[in-house]
Parts: structure tokens; sequence; C-alpha cells
């Protein structure tokens, strides 16, 4: 594979992801290495060609915002957002992440070593997202689809009003959101997790340790016996 | 007595007129027979519907002695406008001020988000997405389409924004500040469901804050994502309802923003609470002053380049409110109810299946029900059929066009070679509320209350 080098304290990151979202026939099979991040804002975002970017440090907000195909690994710490409305690919944090990882995103997998912040998994639409360790409170806000697999613990208000979102936590969970309830896991959603730990890293943990939660379907409808509920 | 002697009384004394009372009147009582019986808050569409100061109450100067006319038919008088030259490679330049609000493919049916596109393409104006996505008729069928990027990111994907020719980043609308977006289970159709990736047919609550991003400093990065992702080609826009628009369209510049749109509580919404609708946020009369001022006092008013534009909506009519609007200083409008009714909403002709919804033509807001007679605010695929994309598009770039000219024949009438060279001096006020709110001078006096020094 071919690998090009950039140096963020040498080459503005305009020209960086402009460079990243050429033609995806002059990218395809690249492999990029960017040096010297220093936790700048919107690192690879928006690609869309089948291309492996390493940032050799800390990222900060939006790092691989909108992917699409790619793989980005961060091997320091991302920012709030990482992976944010990803539609496919592979993106993977070393270190921690802050707030927001992975919100809304559509499509690939999020992968996050160490904790997540605040609101992790907010509003997923059918992402995959693994935390290897914990996540902070109103973790999968309004999560509509896709799976979150928790390896550590869960703070406060997870799954907060959650649709069609799967959630497999190893650890504790401080509390649950408003419809948010504790799921007998299938051995359909069982092959789900154990895909998901296998893919990112985890094969040897084992799948029975897990609880699942999901949405109780109670707040579908707006009806005045749930008024209290919100 | 006998029952004959209490009516022979009855009759001999005067009696008062049955008296309805002003705080408690027909309406108040209605809706609250309403919410006692069923529990829960009324909900429906459009935007305030409660008197309020407005365009109405300003008159133009026009020329005569002291200011010299333009020739009505003869003399140009521009009526173009450009749109985010600021930082975009790929500004956007329409051949006239009114454009088309945001509404959603789900608040609207499929053929009348394409007689939108249709409409504002014949007139060289803009049309814009909505909470939901976009769709192919739509792209299809608008040249200049704005890209809405919305709280709860439903159907949002980079390949649309990428086909979009501008960005409206929304923070807020107008009939609801601080709101989501609601849309219930009759208009969550299968396509609707899977757009927003929901199940279909739920009772849909959007999100009222930005899952990703808090306050003016991350928004800052935000938009720098959009530009990084769309290569500082396109226009991005950010939506505010009108609340705190001195400080709001301040903020919003400060994070990069290159055209801030303003959209006051008259401005419609397809479904939320009545009492958020109408009694949040400010006229918008009361919000373009001091956008305005903000945009000055940012050395970003009309000063070449560096220019952050203001687009204004929320109750726009005719081509009078739009010139007014350019008078105070906007540099575009948007319409979005007008639209719809120049679509054939609330039309006349339907009043007898209005009646059947317990309303009538004219006053029927129970968008969210989808049960819409004229087919444009439903996903029933029977109703929706009664919108003829091209007769429909035809109307309201027809509308669009009267609107253009009207504001025309004031601008020349007011000797502007431009719409954009109306200004407030051009103005006066027929009420106290106008003056103020407008700061323009109540009509025959030099005073407008809160600026002039007593």
């Amino acid at each position: 594979m071919e690998t090009l080098k950039y140096d963020l304290d040498v080459t503005p990151l305009r020209e960086v992801n402009q460079f990243l979202h050429g033609d995806a026939s002059g990218l395809n099979g690249k492999a990029i290495v960017i040096d010297n991040p220093n936790g700048a804002h919107n690192i690879a975002v928006g690609l869309k060609a089948e291309l492996e970017v390493t940032i050799k440090g800390h990222a900060g907000y939006y790092a691989a915002g909108m992917n699409q195909i790619a793989k980005v690994t961060i091997e320091g710490s991302a920012g709030s957002g990482v992976a944010e409305n990803m539609m496919s690919g592979h993106v993977h944090v070393k270190g921690f992440a802050s707030n927001a990882a992975g919100a809304t995103a559509n499509g690939g997998l999020l992968v996050i070593d160490g904790d997540a912040g605040l609101r992790c998994a907010i509003a997923l639409k059918g992402a995959d997202v693994v935390v290897g360790g914990s996540v902070g409170s109103f973790s999968a806000f309004m999560a509509q689809a896709g799976n979150f697999v928790i390896l550590g613990d869960a703070g406060e208000g997870l799954g907060d009003s959650i649709y069609e979102a799967k959630i497999f936590v190893r650890g504790k969970v401080k509390s649950l959101g408003a419809d948010c309830e504790e799921k007998t896991t299938s051995a359909e959603d069982r092959k789900i997790l154990a895909d998901l730990l296998v893919k990112s890293g985890h094969a040897d943990v084992n799948p029975d340790s897990f609880q699942q939660y999901g949405s109780a379907r109670t707040l579908y409808h707006f009806h005045v016996d749930n008024a209290g509920a919100y | 007595m006998t029952d004959d002697k209490n009516k022979e009384i009855a009759h001999k004394v005067p009696q008062t007129k049955p008296r309805y009372s002003a705080t408690f009147d027909e309406y108040t009582m209605s809706e609250i027979r309403r919410a006692a019986a069923t529990g829960i808050y009324d909900i429906r569409g459009g935007g305030a519907k409660r008197k309020l100061p407005h365009f109405d109450d300003l008159l133009f100067l026009g020329a005569s002695v002291s200011r010299y006319p333009l020739e009505g038919y003869r003399e140009k008088c521009g009526t173009d406008v450009i749109l985010g030259a600021r930082f975009a490679k790929k500004p956007i330049h329409l051949k006239t001020v009114v454009t088309i609000a945001g509404m959603s493919f789900g608040a609207l049916s499929g053929p009348a988000k394409e007689a939108l596109g249709r409409g504002a393409t014949a007139v060289g104006t803009s049309t814009t997405t909505g909470d939901g996505g976009m769709t192919p008729e739509e792209r299809g069928q608008s040249k200049t389409l704005v890209y809405q990027y919305l709280p709860s990111r439903y159907g949002m994907n980079p390949d649309d924004l990428r086909k979009a020719d501008a960005i409206e980043l929304v923070i807020g609308q107008g009939a609801k500040p601080g709101g989501g977006g609601m849309l219930l289970g009759q208009k969550i159709s299968a396509r609707v469901a899977k757009m927003r990736c929901l199940p279909e047919g739920i009772d849909q609550r959007s999100s009222c804050r930005h899952p990703d991003w808090t306050g003016p400093d991350d928004l800052e990065i935000k938009i720098a994502e959009i530009r990084e992702i769309t290569d500082w080609e396109k226009p991005i826009y950010v939506k505010i309802g009108a609340t705190r628009p001195y400080f709001d369209v301040a903020l919003a510049v400060k994070a990069g923003a290159d055209v801030v749109v303003l959209d006051g509580m008259q401005g419609g919404t397809a479904a939320t609470q009545e009492v958020f609708i109408e009694h949040v946020g400010l006229p918008i009369l009361a919000a373009i002053r001091p956008a305005v001022k903000a945009l000055q006092d940012l050395g970003v008013y009309r000063n070449g380049k560096n220019s952050v534009q203001l687009i204004v909506s929320g109750g726009i009519r005719n081509g009078a409110d739009v010139a007014k609007a350019i008078a105070l200083g906007a540099d575009a409008v948007a319409i979005g109810t007008a639209a719809l009714i120049a679509l054939g909403d609330n039309d006349p002709h339907l009043e007898d299946e209005y009646n059947k919804l317990g309303t009538t033509a004219g006053a029927y807001d129970d968008w969210h029900e989808g049960k819409d007679p004229a087919g444009i605010t439903t996903q029933d695929p029977e109703l929706m059929k009664r919108v003829d994309p091209v007769k429909a598009g035809h109307r309201l770039a027809n509308y669009v066009a009267v609107m253009t000219m009207e504001a025309q024949v004031i601008a020349r009438a007011c000797g502007k070679s431009h719409l954009h060279n109306l200004e407030p001096e051009d103005l006066v006020a027929l009420t106290l509320e106008a003056s103020a709110m407008a700061q323009v001078p109540l009509a025959g006096t030099s005073w407008i209350p809160g600026v002039t020094k007593i």
C-alpha cells in the first residue's frame, strides 16, 4: 500500500482535507499518515474513498466526521463528535473520546478503546459503536437504530427516549432514561454482539457477560398518561 | 307570585345584552373545554394567528419635490441578490429577493415539494429542504436548493450536503424558538419513516438542540466542519427564530455564517403546540432592526465582499411586505405559508371538505393530522394526487413574480433603482408600537419611541 505523509505543522489542514476529497480513483488503496495533529478540529472530515488515514496523536472536534468508506485511526484521543454522522467505513480511537462520539452515525463501525464522554451515540441512526471503557451520561439519547456496545459502565439516563437501537452494557448502568428498559438477548442479538466484539478487537470478551437494553416503546405515541415520563 | 307575574316583570325590566368576557372569549372557552376533555395540549400547524404589529403598520413616503421618482415601467429597478460571497467559492445569485423557506418532505407531500422547486426555479429563486432530508424530486426540480442541517439530522447525508447549493444550519424557527420538530404518526408513511430511520407510524419528536455542539464556540467549529466537507464551495446560512436578534445574529456572524435567516413568530410550522406558537418569540417587525444593527456593529452589513446577508421571514404576503422588510435592512425575504396558499392550501373551492374536518377554508391548520384536502400537508397517497406539481409550481411562480413587481412599484415610487436602495428613511409608522419596533417615525411626526430623546 502506498503511504503518503502530511505534517500539520507544515501543511494547512485545508490542503490536507482537499487532497483527501480528491477523485476516488486516485485515492483508493492509499494510506495517509497525518503527523502533528495537535488537537486540530475537523481532521479527515467528509472522506468518501477507500483509503486509510492514521492520525498520529490527538484530534479535536469532529475528526472523521461524516465518514464514508474510509478507515480512520486516531492514535491519541478525539474531541467532541468523532465520526459524527458516519455513513460507512471504520473509525478507531485508540485513546479516549469526548462528548457526542458517533452522534447520529448512520453506518460503519466506531471503536473507542478508552472511555467516551457525555451523549455517546446520541441519536444513533444505524451505525455500530463499541466503547472499550465507560460512557458518560445521556448516552444513546433518542438512538434510532444501530448497535451500541459498552464494555465498562454507563452514566445517568442511558438510552433516554430510545427508538430501535440496541445497547449492550457489561458494567453497571447508573440509571436508565425514559422509556429505556432491560431486554432479554435473543440468539440473533447475541450474534450481533459477538461479531462486534471480534471486529473491535475484543474477541476474548464473553458476549454472555452483557446486559441488553432497548426501547419499551411506550412513548412512541403521544398520550396523556405518558406526560409524567418526559 | 305566579309564573305569569314573573314573566310580566321580566318583560318590563330592561335586560342587558348577553355579554362575552374579553378575557374569557369564545375561543378561550373552547380551548378550556377541549383541554378538559382530552388532557393534552392542542397541536396545530401554521404560525401565530393573533394580531401583531406588522408591516401593515408601516407606510412608504414615496417621492415628491424633495425626492425624485423613477419611471414606473421604463427605468430599471433591480431585484437580484447575491448571498454568501463572504467565504464561499460559489455564492448564490438569485433574480428576486423572494426565496422559499424550508419545509420538509414529510410535513409536505412529494408533489408539493416538487411544485415548490418548479415554481422557485421558474422565477430564478431558491427553495429549501426541511427536517427529513432531500428527495430526488426536489433536487431534480430545483435549480438552487438550500439544504437544511437540523438538530434531528433526519436524512442527513454528506452526499446530499455536497449536492446542495447552500447549507442552512437551523438553530430555531420563529413559530417555536427553542423547540424541535414534530411529525405525528399519521404522516410517518413508509417512505418518510425510511428517510428518517424511524419506525413507521410513530409520533416523531425531533430534538431541539443539535446533538454534537453546544454554544457559539462549538458552532464555529461545526460551521468550519461543514465548510471543510464541502471544500469551502457553498454558502452557509444560520437560521434562527426571532428572540434576542441582536445577540443571536452577532454570535452567528462571529461563528462564521455567510447568511443569517431570521424568522419571526408569524412564520409557520408543520406542527407544534398552540401555546408555543402564540406565546414564544418576537413578531418579525420587532426583530429586523436589531439584527441589522448587529451586522453593522460587526462591519459586515453591505460591506462588499465582507458582507453577511440577512434573510427575514414570518408573515411576508405581498410586494409591500417585501419592500418594507428590505427597507428595514433585510437583503432578502423567505415565504412559507404564503407559498403554500399559492400552491392551493386552504382554497375556498374545497370548502365542503374543510367543513367535514370541522373547519373552514382559510382557517384549516390541523396539518399534523395528514388529512389536508388540498393534498399539500399530507402523506396520504390519494390526497397528494390532488397537487399537480406543474400547475401548482406555475401558480407559485406567478405569485412570486407579482410580489417582486409590486416591490419594484414601491421602490420606483421612492426613486430607487434597486430594491436594496430602499431604506428606513423611506418609511413611517401608523402606530406607536410599530414606530418603536421598526424604529421609524410615527407618521406626521419626527418621533420614534425609544430612540428620540425627550
